[in-house]
């Protein structure tokens, strides 16, 4: 199959490749780029493990061509962290035991930072709801809630006060 | 644990800390590197052409064409590969690729390596295997009738293996009985589902050393199943496990993909790699086997038990696997967590065409504790006896050794009840609450290692290595496998504990069969017990070690700080070294029957737990609204990651309760999918609160027992015994669906009776 350019806006950084139009962007990310800590864990975009965040929404790279990504900023867990300074949900998901095996670490954690973007204080509701199409194997979810809890308390001491009108 | 301690005397500070992993920031971060993440220059794609068919004999295979496809390098046949290999001794029946014979859907046929994965995929189109079709067996009962045509020339009527055990005399404990229950259980096939595919690098040097990186549970085994298989010394062979994806027992024997990659590495003269797609995960399986359980249990009027028989048949696969140990744990873990003085077991490993059955969290005695646990909630029933009560009139006065031979010398198992009925309002509750409303009760055990190892060598089972170095630094060189459950950073903690030092300051170097000791893998639970008293004993060695020498140097004797000691002993000595071995004791090592081998561990844990259910009458849903479970640990090391082991087992066993099933129709799974085998996800996950009990074992390193796989057992007999407390009715074949409980209730309602 014939070859095109993509140019590919990744964590901050162009990158400009040939690729096959019909490689799909987790293949292209892992392979290509050496961006592995985009997981596949399934064939069908069941599991969740390899999802990475399009322009601040969280997709499954497994479903998509890279081709048709070319102007969207894409997010993988490699541009989580400023520099040496881990997100409070990286910190979360250390302190709390969120990442038993790993594997599924990285598309909880894109996942997760969507949801607080949007909300930063999600009800239990919520983050079942914004986490259910991510599967883990080995914490039956318990320390991933509470990782992602202890982010939103780091985020909160970030935080400026509010001052709640009287 | 980061403030400064003294050396000696040791502290023991990182022991029983909440610190993360010491891999956490690789897992959150992305970098850390699992098998199929690695790639070398030249690597070529391996795929595995898998039979479309359960039982048929191979007539011819023609490769010529794949041969000839243009970026093909190799293609590899069972005929250039016929060396036999199993994890256990007495179970040598696999090869790499099928020789004469497929004996399940998805069995190995050939395999093949090229420059990309679609040449690879229309390579394997072009291979063209005649086969002659046989008669397929699968269902275990009409499997062992057979008489012809069977799986294994060598196992007459497809049975793999049985055993009949009887210790006591069950005749007169049934005739001491009061009460004497019989009932039958059912148990679906359910697979571990460790969401990283499984996945091996195989290279061969310019030296002809063989290098395979491959997410395995067992790096030892598997260097010395490719020297076997490969016919190269061991010399020859090094196995380095990356971080590991999950494994939960799928991934503690060799899998044909992990000898595959090495054939075609060598014969492609490129490094290979090979990776699952989730179906192929799915066929590979070695789960839990579909099993029945016929049960017989007699009971005084007081609730004693006085005898209890069992009739276990499982549906092996086509493989022998873990079988053996898998059918003989259901026997030998059966009684042992209770004083029952009479015990029979009657015990068959049924081979049939499916996918080989294997070890899975809890192996082989999930399924034995939920039948035994449902009956003795039904006796209860019965007698009037709260169930709480019927199970401390049963306890074993520990020290002691059961009927059948295990040593039992920490026995947390009362507190673990105690602890759950009370945190569970157990007494405000059971019996108590609406219809639709229900609470249950179980327990399990598991052993804490095996104390016979699989092979038969009279070696240590770990051996550790530490080194000190001038920076102040100790490195860990140990072969225990990190698996996600905390491998690593227990070891970490036990020696930092044990020198008294900041956990910062000690470094791991595992698995890595060129590099480090032996350790004959993550299974059984052994890590904990047997790689923590190794690492323990390490540690105390070179304790001495910098002793002596800094002694050498200086008067101050006791009152060194474990740098000031390092930096005296280790001035004139540039590095010093320790090693620290376990092996189990020889009274922790069974009785002397046929099969006594298995079920005998230095030491056992216990779990209690509390399940707590809404069932839906209209839908027959059981929606799960809670889980306390109490898990015996002995001394949590790392209580963060004993309590995610117990919450994580737990939640696998609710899976298998109440929505995991792998669904056969004839060989073919119908269910190859993460979706279609219903993982739960968070929708369907309920709050689970682990409580930890600590009886301190004697011979556990800081007194730590297992906490990886023990409290799965609970969880699937507590949540059937809350829907019977829930509606009234008992449902005793797995998993427990809306149907099944609908059905059940609208017989119920026929009949007016419980059932």
């Amino acid at each position: 199959m014939k070859k095109e350019s993509v140019r590919l806006h990744i964590n901050g950084k162009i990158r400009e490749l040939e690729v096959e139009p019909n490689r799909i962007l987790l293949d292209v990310l892992r392979q290509d780029l050496e961006l592995t800590g985009t997981k596949r864990g399934c064939d069908d975009s069941s599991c969740g493990a390899c999802a990475v965040l399009i322009d601040g929404e969280p997709q499954m790279s497994c479903l998509m061509l890279s081709v048709s990504y070319q102007d969207q900023e894409i997010t993988t867990i490699e541009g989580v962290a400023d520099g040496s300074e881990l997100d409070p949900l990286q910190r979360g998901f250390a302190i709390e035991g969120g990442a038993q095996c790993g594997y599924c670490t990285p598309g909880m954690i894109l996942t997760a930072k969507h949801l607080l973007a949007r909300n930063p204080e999600p009800t239990d509701q919520e983050l079942n709801e914004a986490l259910s199409g991510n599967l883990c194997r080995c914490t039956g979810y318990v320390q991933i809630l509470a990782s992602v809890r202890k982010a939103m308390e780091l985020l909160r001491a970030k935080r400026p006060l509010e001052v709640q009108p009287r | 644990m980061s403030q400064p301690s003294n050396f000696p005397p040791h502290n023991g500070s990182a022991v029983g800390a909440r610190i993360p992993m010491v891999d956490s920031v690789d897992k959150v971060t992305g970098a850390g590197k699992y098998a199929d993440d690695l790639t070398l220059p030249g690597m070529l794609v391996g795929k595995i052409l898998h039979s479309p068919h359960a039982h048929a004999r191979i007539r011819s295979i023609d490769t010529s064409a794949a041969e000839q496809l243009p970026g093909v390098y190799a293609v590899a046949t069972g005929r250039e590969t016929p060396v036999k290999y199993g994890i256990l001794p007495i179970g040598h029946d696999e090869t790499i690729f099928a020789v004469d014979k497929v004996r399940y859907i998805g069995d190995n046929v050939a395999g093949l390596a090229a420059d990309s994965e679609a040449i690879a995929d229309e390579a394997l189109r072009l291979i063209d295997v005649d086969y002659e079709i046989l008669p397929g067996y699968f269902d275990p009962e009409k499997s062992m009738e057979a008489e012809q045509d069977l799986i294994h020339e060598d196992k007459p009527r497809n049975i793999e293996k049985e055993y009949h055990h009887h210790f006591g005399d069950v005749e007169a404990g049934f005739a001491a009985a009061d009460y004497i229950r019989h009932d039958r259980f059912e148990c679906a096939e359910v697979t571990h589902a460790a969401l990283e595919p499984h996945s091996t690098l195989a290279r061969f040097d310019s030296q002809g050393t063989l290098t395979v990186w491959s997410s395995t549970q067992v790096p030892y085994y598997l260097m010395k199943t490719l020297a076997a298989t490969l016919q190269m010394p061991e010399s020859k062979v090094r196995v380095i496990k990356p971080l590991v994806g999950g494994g939960f027992g799928g991934k503690s024997e060799v899998i044909p993909l992990e000898l595959a990659a090495a054939v075609l590495a060598r014969k492609a003269g490129h490094p290979v790699k090979i990776t699952y797609s989730r179906e192929e995960v799915f066929y590979a399986h070695r789960g839990r086997p579909r099993q029945t359980v016929e049960l017989k249990t007699g009971v005084t009027r007081e609730g004693k038990l006085t005898a209890v028989e069992a009739r276990i048949v499982q549906d092996g696969g086509a493989f022998c696997g873990y079988g053996v140990v898998t059918i003989l744990y259901s026997g030998q873990l059966l009684n042992a967590m209770y004083d029952i003085p009479n015990v029979k077991f009657d015990g068959y490993r049924v081979l049939t065409n499916k996918p080989a059955c294997g070890a899975m969290r809890g192996h082989g005695t999930v399924n034995t504790r939920f039948a035994f646990e449902q009956q003795l909630n039904m006796i209860a029933t019965v007698l009037g006896i709260d169930p709480v009560e019927i199970r401390r009139r049963n306890l074993l006065q520990a020290p002691c050794i059961t009927v059948n031979g295990l040593r039992v010398l920490s026995y947390g198992l009362p507190e673990c009840i105690d602890k759950v009925a009370g945190q569970s309002d157990w007494n405000e509750k059971y019996g108590k609450q609406r219809f639709g409303k229900g609470i249950g009760i179980a327990g399990s055990h598991y052993v804490s290692g095996a104390a016979n190892p699989i092979i038969r060598a009279q070696m240590p089972h770990t051996t550790v290595n530490l080194s000190a170095d001038e920076k102040g630094v100790v490195t860990i060189f140990t072969g225990a496998s990190e698996i996600g459950q905390g491998s690593d950073t227990m070891q970490v903690q036990i020696v930092a504990a044990e020198l008294g030092i900041p956990v910062d300051r000690v470094k791991i170097v595992a698995a890595d069969t060129a590099l480090t000791p032996v350790d004959l893998g993550s299974y059984s639970s052994r890590v904990t017990f047997m790689a923590g008293n190794a690492a323990l004993d390490a540690a105390r060695n070179l304790r001495q070690v910098i002793m002596a020498a800094a002694k050498k140097s200086t008067n101050a004797g006791n009152q060194l700080t474990f740098d000031d000691a390092a930096r005296l002993a280790i001035g004139p000595n540039e590095t010093l070294t320790a090693a620290g071995t376990y092996a189990p004791p020889k009274d922790a090592q069974g009785g002397k029957f046929k099969g006594a081998g298995v079920g005998p561990s230095p030491a056992y844990s216990y779990s209690a737990q509390v399940a707590e259910v809404t069932v839906d009458t209209e839908t027959g849903e059981v929606r799960v609204d809670r889980i306390t479970a109490a898990h015996d640990c002995g001394k949590a090391i790392n209580p963060i990651n004993v309590e995610g082991q117990v919450i994580g087992s737990v939640w696998m066993g609710l899976g298998q309760a109440v929505q995991e099933e792998m669904v056969w129709e004839g060989g073919r799974l119908m269910n190859p999918g993460l979706l279609e085998y219903r993982s739960a996800s968070t929708h369907e996950s309920p709050p689970i609160d682990p409580i930890i009990v600590e009886s301190n074992d004697p011979e556990g390193p800081f007194g730590a027992k297992e906490a990886g796989e023990g409290s799965l057992a609970a969880t699937i007999p507590a949540v059937a015994h809350a829907i019977y407390d829930a509606v009234g009715v008992w449902i005793n074949t797995l998993p427990i669906t809306p149907e099944k409980v609908l059905k059940a209730l609208e017989e119920k309602k026929k009949t007016g009776v419980r059932s």
